[in-house]
């Protein structure tokens, strides 16, 4: 599988990574690349084996633990907004959102 | 003046500061001078003198206050910049967080804050992690101490590289796919992957969340467990993060109990089953490299240790499951890089689409963004199944061998990485030889089980090579204490760059 | 030829949590911008999600509310999923939901079709419910910095569950009853405080049309609906707009669709014009969501133990049975908790009048509520006081009229609302006495001898004319079915 123009602009753009006209090649290359490697995958005979998402349900099926419900966090806002390239008022600001 | 310059270990600094030698402030001052000095290997990536000695005086209070409960009172240590840390700026080695301040700590951090270390600053590694040779940083690759022209490994290399260098004896990393063990067997030293869940993943920049484990850099396995202890443990914060009652047993006590001397008339590892897997030890491995470890594994045998031949089939598979599950997860984990709450916003755009596209692609180096690509590709419309499922059922299968090969076993054994420390620049070209470089600490991090890198001599051009020992699940002490044991009778992990030990 | 109607839909629905879902900030809505957004749910470098355990019992106790108290459609493993877009009130770059194993599957919501003594009962079944985190709101007014919009991310992280339906309801009447009677449940268990206004119950309608008997046709998303009437006109504009495009020849494109209230149209959404690829997957930070028989057992008990594992589907069957109330009255009366308890309470003290209570409640007590803009739980006249003023009605003390009076004083707060102090107090009694109005029917009949003359020449309406004169004469307190009666016999005479 290689990994075309189109589909490295589709993924791109999923991703939102801007990729400029001049390295659409050269990334295209490198990601071909990958995906050889990646596509080794294929051969293999899974059947019957359940996905692993979290390691340790390797060996016996883990539980997600659960929080009791109190607000309690600390929020200052200041600290939080700190590293906001553009604000006003606490709101944290951005182009124009369309709809 | 006082001088560290002859101190390695955790004990050693430990003694002078109880014996009162000198202050933690005037170890935390020669320290920041060291650092300094070592400037050209570029491991520190932020030092505040100020920070440092506030935390020294702080340590130097309760020492004069006779404080007892904190083992790694006054203790240099410093910590891999994926810790977020309050004072020290936090970037994770990326342009995408040049600036960044984070307003709350690691708990990796509190915690050894809460153990008495003293932080000497934040240390370099690849950008958000990703990569073996530390050449991904934004801010500039590290020098290898051994041979300042080679890379020090990756991700963790500014880790390995300031304990190597002597600098400070301990450092904390984080391991993915190998980002503990590989830089601690290119530098020489040791460290240790714990079981995924040991160590709280709250305050670290995420990479892989299903792979991310925290763990200590430092010379001896001793120090490994001293430090791991302080950084292990349960915490609320993290949902990943473990309370069993295996998990609560204290890695130092179960260390010292291990090592407490008892007679052990059929040798030092009388008993012990060292599996070795066959897959360990084919053509890609370097011929030193292939030596020295086998020399190591001869040690064990010599001392009473029994030789098992396993097999680990899907060894090589390890490389498209992990380089599919680790980029997928990654993918979604960087998505919060948007430049709207924090981190790089381009200077110019047309629109919010624009302005978050342009953001990205100029914050993150190319690694990343090609991580991003594969991680965004595999779960995409049509290839979820066929990639990121797929990759998820040869991880159980990764899993399972693991666990066939503990029924004959107690710890695994072999080489860390198939070659010493390479050139910086020999390999950035080509991702995928890169990538097949983590050949042999992949299925470890897939499995989620404890690994450890321990110095095991040096190949004929005096650059370190690092034993792999692999453990089953919560079997760090165990495995820390078999380390010890190896490390008192060879003296690999003594050796210091530029010679002498 | 007809067309027919296909209405699925989407409710997101704001659990009443204190803290959020995955993180101890508070939920409470109107706080300062951002100040109510933890590191976590800014998604700040190196925070993780930590999954609240009321948010799980609410679930729980919504599964067993659709279901008759059954458990089988509770998940006892479900999976929360990354739903991944960019957004920028979308603080992580991806939404933790639930996609391919949610909380709960299947369950079903009755409906009643219909108005008055005719209407029956339909059931909509239920596709899935599942637990999700909201995003944040983007502001677009008042801001000084020109061309921007702000992001405020105190909303970020607020559970909710996303209550998808079957694409069972044929017209937008049915799907506003829908809404309203799925609005009943999770008021009614607790769950969600049904605040609209607020957001906290938000329905998505996905609305096709096709020729009866033909395979679904391509279906549009409305969204941005925040109140039932709107609800209904969005479907009503939505469905007038596809079968208009279908017939002038055109395609109905599936698309989401934002209703205009100002307008009272549909319209395209020009961010959601791409073709979405979430690349949902399992959460890496979340183990898989384990709910034991035990927690389910325990919920159905707390449940049974506050009278909520009475749905308002059971209840409003009791209604019908027992109380020998319509499908309409049963449906007005199990819209919330608050008026099923006002109407037991009513029932109660007016002697068992239970059609007179819902007739005052669903009417006097409904509109004066709509009227003053408030719920009824702040009602300046409960239950109680309701049926002892109904009670005076039924034991003829008042007639209708006088009741409504009546209760106009008891609204205003007069005598605490004592319908008995305040008949006593302004002489409301209705005379009964049959001299007393015999005496007045002899006065008016004397006065009106044209309209008598009328009458017994066969016009029949005269006679409103005569009792509109006694009721007159008699301030209005003589009761109006007896005038009737003692003024039909004098004429007869």
């Amino acid at each position: 599988m290689s990994f075309d123009s189109t589909t490295l602009q589709r993924i791109a753009s999923l991703a939102r990574l801007d990729v400029p006209a001049d390295q659409l090649a050269s990334l295209g290359a490198e990601m071909s690349a990958i995906l050889v490697l990646v596509d080794q995958l294929q051969g293999v005979d899974t059947k019957g084996v359940a996905p692993l998402a979290h390691p340790l349900s390797a060996v016996s099926e883990m539980a997600l633990r659960l929080r009791p419900d109190e607000a309690c966090a600390e929020i200052n806002r200041e600290a939080n907004m700190q590293n906001a390239p553009m604000t006003e008022n606490g709101l944290f600001l951005v182009p124009r959102v369309l709809d | 003046m006082f001088s560290s310059l002859a101190m390695r270990t955790i004990t050693d600094f430990s003694r002078a500061l109880a014996a009162k030698q000198v202050s933690a402030v005037e170890l935390a001052t020669d320290v920041l001078a060291k650092a300094t000095a070592a400037k050209g290997l570029n491991a520190f990536l932020h030092v505040d003198a100020d920070l440092t000695l506030a935390e020294a005086r702080a340590a130097d209070k309760h020492i004069a206050a006779g404080v007892t409960s904190k083992p790694l009172l006054g203790v240099p240590i410093a910590h891999k910049d994926i810790f977020v840390t309050r004072g020290w700026r936090s970037t994770a080695g990326s342009k995408m967080l040049a600036n960044y301040v984070s307003p709350f700590d690691a708990t990796v951090v509190e915690r050894l804050r809460a153990a008495g270390t003293v932080c000497v600053g934040k240390l370099n590694c690849d950008e958000f992690a990703m990569g073996s040779s530390n050449e991904n940083s934004a801010f500039g690759p590290v020098q290898n101490p051994w041979d300042t022209g080679r890379i020090p490994g990756g991700s963790s290399g500014g880790s390995a590289a300031a304990v190597a260098a002597g600098i400070v004896p301990a450092t904390t990393g984080t391991d993915t796919g190998g980002s503990l063990r590989q830089p601690a067997a290119m530098t020489g030293i040791t460290a240790i992957k714990p079981t995924y869940g040991r160590v709280s993943r709250y305050g670290m920049i995420a990479f892989a969340s299903s792979l991310d484990q925290g763990g200590p850099m430092a010379h001896t396995a001793e120090d490994c467990a001293l430090v791991l202890d302080a950084m292990a443990g349960f915490d609320e914060r993290d949902s990943t993060s473990l309370d069993s009652e295996k998990a609560k047993v204290s890695i130092w006590q179960g260390f010292s109990a291990q090592i407490a001397s008892k007679p052990r008339p059929n040798g030092e590892f009388a008993g012990l089953r060292i599996g070795v897997p066959e897959e360990f030890f084919t053509e890609g491995l370097s011929a030193d490299v292939s030596t020295r470890v086998t020399e190591a594994i001869d040690t064990f045998k010599k001392h009473g240790a029994t030789v098992v031949d396993i097999s680990l089939p899907r060894t090589a598979l390890a490389i498209p499951a992990y380089y599919v599950i680790a980029p997928a997860e990654a993918s979604s984990n960087l998505s919060r890089f948007d430049g709207i709450r924090f981190g790089h916003r381009a200077a110019h755009y047309a629109d919010l689409n624009d302005m978050i596209a342009t953001s990205r692609a100029e914050g993150f180096g190319r690694e990343v963004q090609r991580r991003i690509l594969t991680g965004t590709y595999v779960l995409s419309h049509g290839y979820y199944d066929a990639y990121y499922l797929q990759a998820q059922r040869v991880r159980r299968l990764i899993a399972q061998d693991f666990q066939t090969a503990f029924k004959s076993c107690d710890f695994i054994m072999g080489p860390v990485a198939p070659t010493t420390a390479w050139k910086i620049g020999e390999k950035s070209s080509d991702p995928v030889a890169m990538y097949l470089e983590d050949i042999f600490t992949l299925g470890v991090s897939l499995a989620g089980l404890p690994g450890m890198s321990v110095p095991c001599g040096f190949d004929h051009q005096k650059l370190p090579v690092g034993l792999q020992i692999i453990g089953n699940y919560f079997e760090e002490p165990a495995m820390l204490a078999a380390a010890h044991r190896y490390q008192q009778l060879t003296d690999w992990h003594l050796q210091i760059p530029g010679g002498g030990k | 030829m007809t067309w027919e109607i296909v209405i699925g839909i989407e409710t997101h629905v704001q659990l009443a949590t204190r803290s959020k879902i995955f993180s101890s900030a508070s939920t409470a809505f109107g706080a300062p911008p951002n100040t109510q957004a933890s590191v976590v749910d800014l998604a700040l470098p190196g925070t993780l999600p930590v999954m609240n355990k009321q948010a799980v019992e609410f679930a729980i106790k919504f599964g067993l509310a659709v279901n008759d108290g059954q458990t089988h459609n509770i998940a006892r493993r479900s999976i929360f999923a990354r739903k991944n877009y960019f957004y920028p009130d979308l603080p992580k770059g991806y939404q933790i939901s639930q996609f391919e194993l949610p909380v709960v599957t299947g369950g079903f919501v009755d409906i009643q079709v219909g108005e008055g003594d005719t209407a029956t009962t339909k059931r909509i079944n239920l596709t899935r419910a599942h637990l999700e985190e909201d995003a944040g709101k983007s502001l677009h007014e008042g801001l000084e910095t020109p061309g921007v919009s702000g992001i405020d991310l105190n909303r970020a992280g607020t559970p909710l569950l996303e209550i998808v339906s079957e694409p069972e309801m044929r017209s937008a009447a049915e799907a506003v009853a829908y809404a309203k009677a799925l609005h009943g449940i999770v008021t009614w268990i607790g769950i969600c405080d049904g605040n609209m206004q607020e957001g906290s119950f938000r329905c998505d309608a996905n609305v096709s049309v096709r020729k009866p008997g033909e395979p679904l046709g391509t279906r549009c998303e409305i969204k941005n609906v925040n109140s039932f009437r709107f609800l209904e006109r969005a479907i009503n504009y939505e469905v007038r707009r596809q079968i208009e495009l279908i017939e002038d020849g055109g395609k109905v494109i599936q698309q989401t669709r934002l209703y205009d209230a100002d307008r009272d149209e549909t319209r395209a959404m020009r961010s959601k014009e791409d073709a979405m690829d979430y690349r949902y997957f399992p959460d890496p930070d979340l183990l898989p969501l384990a709910i034991n028989e035990t927690q389910i057992e325990t919920t159905r008990g707390l449940m049974l133990r506050d009278g909520v594992i009475d749905v308002p589907g059971s209840t409003r069957q009791q209604l019908i049975d027992a109380y020998d109330l319509s499908v309409y009255d049963a449906q007005l009366l199990t819209q919330s908790r608050a008026f099923a308890t006002c109407f037991f309470a009513a029932y109660n003290s007016s002697g068992e009048q239970a059609k007179l209570c819902a007739n005052w409640i669903n009417g006097d007590l409904a509109s004066q509520l709509n009227r003053d803009g408030i719920e009824l739980a702040d009602s300046p006249v409960n239950g109680d006081q309701l049926g002892r003023l109904v009670k005076r009605i039924a034991d003829g003390t008042l007639s209708s009229k006088m009741a409504k009076e009546v209760f106009g004083y008891m609204w205003a707060g007069e005598h605490g609302g004592d319908a008995d102090a305040i008949i006593e107090a302004r002489g409301l009694k209705q005379v009964t006495d049959t001299g007393a109005i015999e005496k007045i029917i002899d006065d008016v009949l004397a006065k009106n001898e044209k309209s008598v003359a009328e009458f017994k020449s066969g016009k029949e309406k005269a006679i409103q004319a005569l009792i509109g004169q006694v009721m007159k004469a008699s301030q209005g307190k003589a009761n109006p079915g007896q005038v009737n009666e003692l003024l039909r016999k004098k004429l007869a005479e």
